[in-house]
């Protein structure tokens, strides 16, 4: 399969990914799905500079469900990156990210987020949408770097309902 | 020493080393550090970062040094120049660009971000034998 990580981070191409992660899985492409960015080219040369002579593409939500099946047959290894937990719950709707793992990599505090781990801040929504992905067979687990603790979904949420 | 047209500079980078940075400078040269401000990454998001920057730039001709030039730091302070004349980033950022820094403030601001940008080059030898 050519699509190596799924990863929600609202950073989207910085530090943890391109050296972190990418100096583990060597991948030679990025897809950065983000409605915003893919209209934007001012902000898509900014990224661009931090990925390290990687190939970047930007797409919306929409191409990239249309895209998906092509890129994981793709020879090309890929890290899909999503800024938004939602974004990447409609990449996975109608059961088009079965048996995939996403990998929760950073979600800062913001408003109506409540802290599960320190780099990981979620809605109510938000869990909503990854319990739900979970169920429909794609596991959800959180993890910041290649070498750091892997987390599950339910013990993620577990440890949150017993300190909560 | 503050007058309403020296530049500002703000020291934005991933965890310790805006503060460390700005503690260094105030070693080397003590109260001429003001202007100076530290603000870290941690546990702020790209778009909490670039408020910050705003916020301590106001209308104020300033540099944004910045560790990386791209990461979140990098991302929020091109935000932040964005649509403006009075911000510029210099990435990269050393203790050997900031103490110029600190004693040309007075400098026009393109003028400045050049100077500072060279002198942390110029800082950066491979050998001993180069010196």
């Amino acid at each position: 399969m050519a699509i190596i990580l799924f990863r929600v981070d609202e950073r989207l191409i910085h530090g943890q990914v391109v050296i972190g992660w990418g100096n583990q899985l060597r991948p030679d492409r990025y897809l950065v799905v983000d409605e915003k960015l893919a209209l934007s080219d001012w902000e898509q040369d900014l990224y661009r500079l931090g990925a390290a002579g990687v190939e970047v593409q930007f797409v919306a939500p929409e191409v990239a469900r249309e895209n998906l099946e092509a890129w994981r047959l793709d020879t090309a290894r890929s890290i899909l990156l999503t800024r938004e937990v939602s974004v990447m719950g409609r990449l996975a709707e109608g059961g088009l990210m079965i048996g995939e793992k996403v990998n929760l990599g950073g979600v800062h505090h913001g408003p109506g987020r409540e802290e599960f781990l320190t780099y990981l801040h979620l809605t109510e929504d938000e869990i909503s949408e990854l319990e739900k992905m979970n169920l429909a067979g794609v596991e959800v687990t959180a993890r910041d770097l290649p070498d750091t603790h892997r987390v599950s979904l339910e013990t993620l949420l577990k440890s949150k309902w017993k300190y909560s | 020493m503050s007058n309403i047209l020296t530049v500002r500079g703000i020291v934005v980078g991933h965890g310790n080393i805006p503060e460390g940075l700005l503690d260094a400078v105030r070693r080397i040269a003590g109260d001429q550090s003001e202007g100076l401000t530290a603000i870290s990454n941690s546990g702020l998001s790209v778009e909490d970062l670039k408020i910050k920057l705003d916020a301590v730039s106001g209308s104020d001709p300033t540099i944004m040094f910045t560790d990386l030039l791209v990461g979140s730091c990098g991302i929020a302070a091109a935000y932040s120049c964005r649509n403006t004349t009075e911000r510029i980033v210099v990435s990269g950022v050393n203790l050997p660009m900031l103490l110029e820094f600190i004693f040309h403030r007075d400098l026009p601001l393109n003028e400045l971000a050049e100077r500072v940008a060279d002198t942390g080059r110029e800082a950066i030898r491979c050998s001993s034998a180069d010196i």
